[in-house]
């Protein structure tokens, strides 16, 4: 996975990716105005209480002074008032965060839910095309950086710019003067965020860059660290690391100290308005153009003035990389799901499986296993062609073998099987229908394939081999287990078919993960199965073990096997040798060892598969 | 844990010293701009105003400000400094050990995980330190200064903080303590989410063929509501630390003005006191609330800071305490040796191996997938170390010698084998740095590497990408192969290295190593018969116990197993 830093992402579309992120939030339609509202209440109410100061110290306290008993009821009354606003910005305050963190996490929720719901309907071929590490990022990343948008960002932003708006109307109505000054320091600050934003988006870019220097070494390394040991190469390859560190380190620096600079700088600009604000209010009142009331409240104000600014500028990177995020994010939602314009189904009729087309009449088709490829030509990118007017058949119950280099394209053909990907030329058809006419989920749902990466789930033992067919009973989990040879071990194992598996099963061996995904495909019992290298992992010996459970598997269905052992394709019906995409010789194993061509050489060792 | 990673800083611990030691002052100057404010409004402003003595306020003011903001510049980029030395220094050990690991070690860590903890992980530790060294200090200190700036303006004034700091900081407290379970719950169930939504790419194909798309979108709509509830249930109590604080502030305020404005009117304070006492109370208790920001990201990067420890807690399977620096020559001796990847007696490999081979012998390995065939030639360069028994080289044992000298004398082709980005000859110097040009083509012309080589444009000086992408698989095991040659070792060893290479250029590869290099000691693995038939010696594994050694015209004689290879694979030969 590449990691990404935090760095200012631009969106594409800004306007058109909130519009979408908002309308996540149209379930929650009822609650929004009284969030907008209660934002409103809290900023203005730490505006209006500040402003309170003023009539406090000029009505009451300064005349009050050297008083023997001055009548504070006015006094009270204002406090109260006081109090009252204060109550009320502090309980829409409550209100508000609360009320966001439902919306924020429900919205996030469904997001969440729909990008993984819409993931499990994409094609293989987009799988092909996105990294692992490119996907989770959009789970880990991307999602994170929404959840702080909804739930920091967007209201913090509101509620600055309010309050900002707020102070900045105050200051004009308590002085004209101290205004002026405010402005002109607004003028300063702003073109100070100016400055260090350009400067530090630049030192940003390039610490970026050496990120991805060191993250891509690293990565090189870590994979080949074995052979940097073999070689004994490890100081080496210490030392280039370092000058790539110290660079990072360096341009981290510059990048962190622009970064961190913003905050004291913005700060204590302020502290000086304040100081500025304070002596020229002072100048003012004794030339009798303000007075103590309006200098206490504008000092309050100067102080709640700058901090807003900052914290929007900071709050609008951080929307704006969420965005970006978004984008990625709605790019996975909008890739068009698998097509499938299949109209026959597979049903159960008097206990059997059969596939049901409809038409004029409705026709019944037994489901047999029949697999035939007409002069199937495709490729996985157009420029490229894998396989090359193939032809072949196989009859219900047969075992047909692949063999051939890597590339050659033998997975290419089970592939193309079960629709993961759609040919461009030539038929296919399953018990006499074309595969395109059949419903994927059902075409898929009668044929069972176990792959050369067995990939186990988080669950336990049962829940694995039940993968197959949700429905299976625990008597049946334990057959297709005793079919696989994977009962003895199962039974071995600390809490037998109960044991949890961690993740991808790292507890157990690889053969053993082999045969738990045999198993898998046992008790899912289709009339056809596809086994791309599933012994591969399984030692000679373990193999012949298995090979009786196995035969049991394949009897009655129709099998497609691909091998790298030769001894496991020996008793196949029908062998086809693949080579460049192309079908070069086939025939069952004395018929090819007779013909002496291709599969003469391999078999006799002369020549070798990769 | 905490103290190993501070270790890390090295010589920029100046610099992680010296920014609090700035903050401090940056803070100090803070407190006392109120203050002066203060001596402006009740002592310039009283008796018809004096403006010399506002003026000299308010210049000092000013030069506090102005002060305050380099001071504060200053420690930020001491910030900024320390941590990225910091986060340098971090990347540097971790990397370190990685080099340090034995295979052992590698195999218990994915690339992918190593990779994200000395990026991802690092990262967040950066930023993590930079927060805590420039906040951990402000706030306390501003807490301390305000307040004494405070009591001196008023200290009966001043017990209205004394009731209102407590009560802030112990709602603070309760809040994090309560919500500390509800975050590490739900980082837990989302961890777990993340782990299933991985577990799904993963295992795409195997969710596609047995059409279970909608079971899992089931599934983790179950997941996705479950971190929902986690998520809402712990921010919701975080949700309570900024009304709280408006709360305690806008309540001291309220207090202050009316207990301050009576003070006024007694006579007991003035007005300009009043103002810059209500400074002081934003002050405090902002910083109380960065104290408590600065806690929850803390806890936020404990689970970085624990995966880099666990890297640099990670002991370096293979001590390199030997201490011989030279292989006098290449003889390899196996004496009862058994090995197990998990240390555990109860599950070995290999079992009770013993074999001899003399210095400049060719040496064959057949025997089926899983007979530890790898496993056996990787116990020579110690890249494991063997439970039981004894491996010698050049006549002592491995663990005597310094692991770089044993290793720069053992050349090992491995089966799954790297090259890297950069020329041709880059990847052909990293078996010798200092090798001639004639060096390195005389160990390609061996390896059958230099036709291929001479036939592209650049010749050597080809770029490879990441892996060698652009290179055929035969290719690249003859690069791989010119590579090792280069090292000039005095064992070599080729684990099925010329699989992908067509029979007559593996037969000239043998042919031409025989011819050049006598003395070296040669391994091959071989699944071909014909690769290993004229070795002196031919070692025939199974299940990791050895079942023959001979020659090819012994061994038919007397060996099973190994008539039976190759009988297969002579089976039908054209008899010419």
């Amino acid at each position: 996975m590449r990691p990404t830093t935090k760095s200012v992402r631009k969106p594409q579309n800004a306007k058109k990716t909130l519009k979408r992120i908002l309308s996540y939030l149209d379930a929650y339609k009822g609650r929004l105005p009284v969030v907008a509202i209660s934002i409103i209440i809290s900023s203005t109410a730490g505006v209006a209480g500040t402003y309170l100061l003023k009539p406090l110290l000029n009505n009451y306290i300064v005349p009050f002074i050297g008083q023997q008993s001055p009548d504070y009821s006015g006094f009270i009354r204002l406090i109260l008032v006081l109090v009252l606003i204060y109550a009320s910005g502090a309980l829409c305050s409550v209100l508000y965060s609360r009320m966001m963190v439902d919306i924020s996490k429900g919205a996030l929720a469904k997001i969440r839910k729909d990008l993984f719901s819409h993931m499990q309907k994409l094609p293989i071929r987009f799988f092909d095309t996105h990294t692992h590490g490119e996907l989770m990022s959009c789970y880990s990343n991307d999602i994170d950086a929404l959840r702080e948008m909804l739930s920091q960002a967007i209201p913090q932003f509101f509620s600055c710019l309010l309050s900002f708006t707020g102070v900045f109307v105050m200051m004009i109505v308590l002085s004209p003067y101290l205004t002026i000054l405010a402005v002109l320091m607004l003028c300063l600050m702003l073109l100070v965020v100016k400055k260090i934003g350009a400067k530090s988006a630049g030192f940003f870019r390039a610490q970026q860059k050496s990120i991805g220097a060191l993250n891509g070494y690293v990565e090189e390394m870590v994979e080949g660290q074995k052979v940097v040991q073999v070689f004994g190469h490890e100081d080496k390859v210490k030392k280039d690391f370092v000058a790539l560190n110290e660079e990072l380190c360096t341009s981290a620096t510059n990048a962190h100290t622009f970064a961190n600079i913003l905050m004291p700088i913005m700060g204590n600009l302020s502290y000086l308005h304040y100081a500025l604000t304070a002596v020229l209010g002072a100048i003012l009142a004794l030339q009798g153009l303000s007075d103590v009331g309006t200098i206490a409240s504008f000092l309050q104000y100067t102080r709640s003035f700058a901090q807003p600014l900052t914290q929007m500028s900071q709050l609008f990177n951080s929307i704006l990389s969420a965005m970006a995020g978004a984008e990625r994010i709605f790019a996975v939602i909008d890739e068009p799901i698998e097509a499938d314009n299949g109209d026959v189904v597979l049903e159960k009729k008097d206990g059997e499986w059969v596939w049901c087309v409809p038409g004029k009449e409705t026709t019944y088709v037994p489901v047999r296993g029949d697999v035939r490829f007409h002069d199937v030509t495709f490729g996985y990118v157009p420029e490229k062609m894998v396989l090359h007017h193939v032809s072949l058949y196989a009859k219900p119950g047969q075992k047909i073998a692949f063999v051939g280099s890597t590339g050659a394209g033998k997975t290419t053909i089970t592939n193309l099987i079960n629709r993961f990907y759609d040919i461009e030329e030539g038929t296919i058809t399953y018990d006499g229908i074309p595969i395109q006419r059949i419903c994927k989920e059902d075409l898929r749902r009668s044929m069972s394939m176990v792959l050369q990466d067995t990939h186990l789930f988080t669950g336990t033992v049962a829940d694995n081999i039940r993968y197959g067919r949700l429905d299976a009973t625990d008597e049946e989990v334990i057959a297709a287990a005793k079919i696989a040879n994977a009962h003895t071990f199962i039974m071995h194992l600390e809490k037998g078919y109960d044991t949890e598996l961690s993740a991808d099963g790292g507890n157990l061996s690889q053969g053993q993960r082999q045969l738990l995904s045999i198993a898998r495909a046992a008790v899912a019992d289709p009339p056809v199965l596809i086994l791309d290298e599933a012994t591969s992992s399984i030692d000679t010996r373990t193999e012949k073990l298995i090979e009786k459970g196995m035969d049991k598997l394949m009897e009655g269905r129709t099998v497609f096997v691909i091998a790298h052992r030769l001894s496991t394709v020996r008793n196949a019906d029908a062998i086809m040798v693949l080579e460049n995409g192309n079908i070069i010789e086939r025939g069952d194993h004395d018929d090819l060892i007779k013909s002496r061509g291709k599969y003469y050489q391999l078999y006799t060792g002369m020549f070798e598969l990769e | 844990m905490v103290k190993k990673i501070l270790s890390c800083l090295d010589k920029y611990t100046i610099y992680a010293i010296l920014c609090p030691l700035f903050v401090v002052i940056e803070t100090v100057l803070e407190v006392f701009i109120p203050f002066y404010m203060s001596k402006i409004i009740d002592v310039g402003m009283a008796n018809g105003g004096d403006i010399a003595y506002i003026s000299r306020m308010g210049g000092l003011m000013v030069a506090f400000a102005v002060l305050s903001l380099v001071c504060g510049a200053v420690a930020a980029h001491f910030a900024a400094r320390a941590s990225a030395g910091l986060a340098k220094g971090i990347r540097k050990k971790i990397f370190d050990r990685i080099q340090d690991f034995s295979f052992a070690n590698i195999d218990r860590f994915s690339t992918a995980s190593l990779v994200t903890r000395i990026t991802t992980d690092v990262t967040t530790t950066q930023q993590a330190f930079m927060m805590t060294i420039r906040s951990v200090v402000r706030s306390p200190v501003m807490l301390i200064v305000a307040t004494v700036m405070a009591v001196r303006i008023n200290w009966q004034l001043s017990t209205i903080f004394f009731v209102a700091l407590p009560f802030l900081g112990a709602i603070l407290v309760i809040i994090a303590i309560r919500a500390f379970p509800r975050f590490k719950y739900m980082m837990k169930i989302y961890d777990k989410m993340n782990g299933s939504v991985q577990e799904n790419l993963a295992g795409i194909r195997v969710v596609k063929s047995f059409v279970r798309g909608d079971y899992e979108s089931k599934r983790f709509a179950f997941s996705a509501d479950e971190v929902k509830h986690a998520q809402i249930r712990a921010e919701k109590l975080l949700a309570w630390n900024m009304p709280v604080m408006q709360i305690t502030m806008y309540g001291t305020i309220t207090a202050i003005v009316w207990f301050g404005g009576r003070f006024i009117i007694g006579g007991m304070m003035t007005a300009g006191e009043l103002m810059g006492f209500i400074s002081y109370v934003s002050q405090i208790l902002m910083s109380l609330m960065m104290l408590s920001m600065v806690f929850v990201l803390l806890i936020m990067s404990r689970a970085s800071v624990a995966r880099i420890a666990e890297i640099l807690d990670e002991v370096p399977d293979i001590a390199d305490d030997g201490t011989e620096t030279t292989v006098s020559d290449g003889s390899v001796a196996f004496e009862n040796v058994s090995f197990s990847y998990f240390k555990d007696e109860n599950n070995v490999v290999l079992e009770n191996v013993s074999f001899s081979i003399a210095a400049g012998e060719t040496v064959g390995i057949v025997g089926g997938t899983g007979s530890s065939k790898t496993t056996l030639v990787q116990l020579i360069p110690r890249l494991y170390d063997v439970l039981g028994g004894t491996i010698r080289v050049g006549g002592k044992d491995v663990r005597q010698y310094k692991v770089a000298a044993l290793r720069q004398a053992v050349a090992m082709v491995l089966q799954k084998n790297v090259l890297f980005s950069g020329t041709i000859l880059d990847n052909l110097r990293w078996g010798n740095q200092n090798a001639t040009e004639e060096e390195v083509v005389n160990a390609c012309k061996i390896a059958q590497a230099h036709a291929f080589i001479s036939s592209f444009p650049d010749g050597y000086q080809t770029l490879l990408g990441q892996g060698g992408v652009n290179l055929s698989g035969g290719q690249k095991q003859r690069l791989c192969i010119a590579r090792a040659l280069l090292k000039t070792p005095k064992i070599m060893i080729l684990d099925d290295s010329t699989s992908a290479v067509d029979t007559a250029t593996d037969s000239k590869i043998r042919a031409a190593l025989r011819g050049n290099h006598k003395d070296i000691t040669t391994i091959i693995i071989a699944q071909r018969i014909s690769s290993v038939c004229e070795a002196d010696k031919i070692i025939v594994l199974d299940d990791g116990k050895i079942n023959g050694i001979g020659t090819h015209e012994t061994l038919m004689r007397e060996n099973a197993i190994y008539r039976e290879v190759y009988e297969s694979q002579q089976e039908g030969k054209v008899t010419a």
